[in-house]
């Protein structure tokens, strides 16, 4: 099968703290790859480690390898802003620029150097057109983005990255914040990006993990303990601790 | 015998309230002594002519002049390195000893007397670099005295801005450039703005500072080469010198009211730009 990313022997430690211990892991392409875990199980690290947020924190050290289509993004060629551009973030609270809603999602392409004019137009349209906010925003479009409800903004949030032409979209709990209709409708939103893009979403809710995705790896203090086919990981899993989790035995 | 708690409740209302009183009280006394000392003597003439017989008479536009010269050219001076020191301690590196230092540095100049600034300048600028007495004398000065406030406020206010900012930014790809001037500057301005109209209002209402190196001369300033009297000096010599308690009243009339314009024109600006941006 086709891999997207893939990592071999990944360790991460902030300062003496273990977070990330061995992880391997290979993400198939135009996908959702659920991760799930209790709280400080280092899911949110890992998915950080896919476009080296991590290093914004001081006493970050990581080792091992992260492979984008066959390429090392820890080797030294790899510049950071581009392997941003094709491996973009979702995060937790929606967190709009305090711009308008053409701002906000012309700020990733004006960022990678496109003018005004210059096809911006139609690439900010293409970016709300791919979550489906054009027909509700177009006439708002230099109104605050702050003034939107909570999924609006997610959605716009989802635009602005879509906007850049990303091939990876990493997603840390992105519907933790919104209430459960919202959560449902960011959902049909991940399913439609699947077709184009290749999705990695870490959360909380077992339920959201099983709904969505095709794959499931389960993380436990720093270890991706199981990964595979998201029916085996939720009704036959291999280990006992995945079992004791998904069964809500703890967590 | 212990006092009841809605009692002692009471009086530290009470006391509070009293002390702010007092506060506002002493504030508005003094701006009310001055203006109604100097206002009647502030006439069209007093602000659109020069000052005869060392001020006995005429008016003080020179020191209008020299005063928004020497104000606004060392603000000029001091927001961007101001500004960029700040962005240097909050984005570009990270705490340490070098930032300990810069920070120490700044506190050690927002401590000292403006009297030492002054013969600093006088020393520096007037003497060592040839500058004499001059508005470009005294604006550098006064830039080096208000540079911490400059940096401590847009610390501050650079510091303010939701971390989030920065992980959506760099998770787009932008560079460190990019998040600073399309991000950060940007919501950090009206706390930026605070501390650049801060420093406006400090540089002139500066008087030992200026009076050791823009000089006191009475003429009408053409160049930032030349001397210029500012209206906080001038206040300074016509009452020292026992040469006009009316003028000298005026001229701190218009100082106060010139910093009164200045913070209220701040404050409608900073409401402007957040109620656009937000």
């Amino acid at each position: 099968m086709d891999v997207k990313i893939q990592s071999a022997g990944l360790n991460l430690w902030y300062g003496e703290f273990h977070a990330l211990k061995d992880v391997n892991i290979a993400i198939s392409p135009r996908a959702i790859t659920a991760i799930i875990g209790p709280s400080g199980c280092g899911k949110s690290t890992l998915l950080r480690c896919f476009n080296r947020l991590n290093e914004l924190i001081a006493g970050v050290r990581t080792s091992g390898r992260i492979l984008l289509d066959g390429e090392d993004i820890y080797g030294g060629t790899v510049a950071m802003t581009r392997l941003r551009k094709r491996v973009g973030m979702v995060f937790q609270r929606p967190n709009p620029f305090p711009l308008s809603v053409f701002e906000n999602v012309a700020y990733g392409l004006r960022v990678h150097g496109m003018r005004q004019g210059a096809g911006l137009e139609e690439a900010v349209e293409a970016g709300l057109r791919a979550t489906a906010l054009w027909d509700a925003l177009k006439d708002r479009l230099h109104g605050s983005a702050l003034e939107l409800a909570p999924e609006v903004q997610q959605r716009l949030c989802i635009s602005r990255l879509v906007a850049v032409e990303p091939e990876v979209l990493l997603m840390d709990e992105p519907c933790s914040a919104l209430d459960p209709i919202a959560t449902e409708h960011i959902e049909e939103l991940m399913r439609a990006l699947a077709e184009k893009y290749t999705i990695i979403i870490v959360t909380h809710n077992m339920q959201q993990a099983a709904r969505v995705s095709t794959e499931t790896g389960f993380m436990l203090l720093g270890e991706l303990i199981e990964f595979g086919p998201t029916p085996t990981i939720f009704t036959n899993p291999t280990d006992r601790r995945t079992e004791d989790y998904v069964t809500g035995r703890y967590g | 015998m212990r006092i009841p708690p809605a009692v002692t409740q009471r009086a530290a209302v009470g006391l509070m309230w009293a002390l702010t009183i007092l506060t506002l009280g002493v504030l508005l006394f003094i701006i009310a002594f001055i203006l109604a000392n100097g206002l009647p003597h502030v006439t069209w003439t007093f602000l659109s002519t020069s000052p005869e017989s060392m001020g006995r008479a005429g008016g003080v536009l020179p020191m209008i002049v020299g005063s928004l010269w020497v104000a606004g050219l060392a603000v000029l001076i001091s927001a961007p390195v101001g500004v960029a020191t700040a962005v240097y301690l909050t984005e570009y590196t990270r705490e340490g000893r070098l930032t300990a230092v810069i920070r120490f540095g700044a506190d050690c100049l927002a401590g000292i007397p403006s009297i030492i600034f002054g013969l600093f300048g006088f020393v520096f600028f007037t003497i060592t670099l040839g500058l004499g007495f001059s508005i470009l004398s005294g604006a550098l000065t006064l830039a080096i005295m208000v540079l911490p406030t400059i940096i401590r406020t847009s610390e501050e206010a650079i510091r303010a801005v939701p971390k989030s900012y920065r992980d959506v930014s760099y998770g787009l790809g932008s560079t460190r450039w990019q998040l600073v001037t399309r991000v950060v500057l940007r919501s950090a301005l009206p706390g930026i703005s605070t501390g650049v109209v801060l420093s406006v209002g400090r540089s002139i209402s500066e008087t030992a500072a200026v009076m050791l190196t823009a000089g006191s001369a009475l003429g009408f300033p053409h160049s930032v080469f030349q001397s210029s009297r500012t209206l906080a000096l001038h206040f300074y010599v016509l009452s020292r010198e026992g040469l006009s308690m009316p003028n000298a009243y005026a001229t701190a009339s218009i100082l106060i009211i010139a910093i009164l314009l200045i913070n209220l024109s701040a404050y409608a600006l900073m409401r402007r730009f957040v109620a656009k941006v937000v």
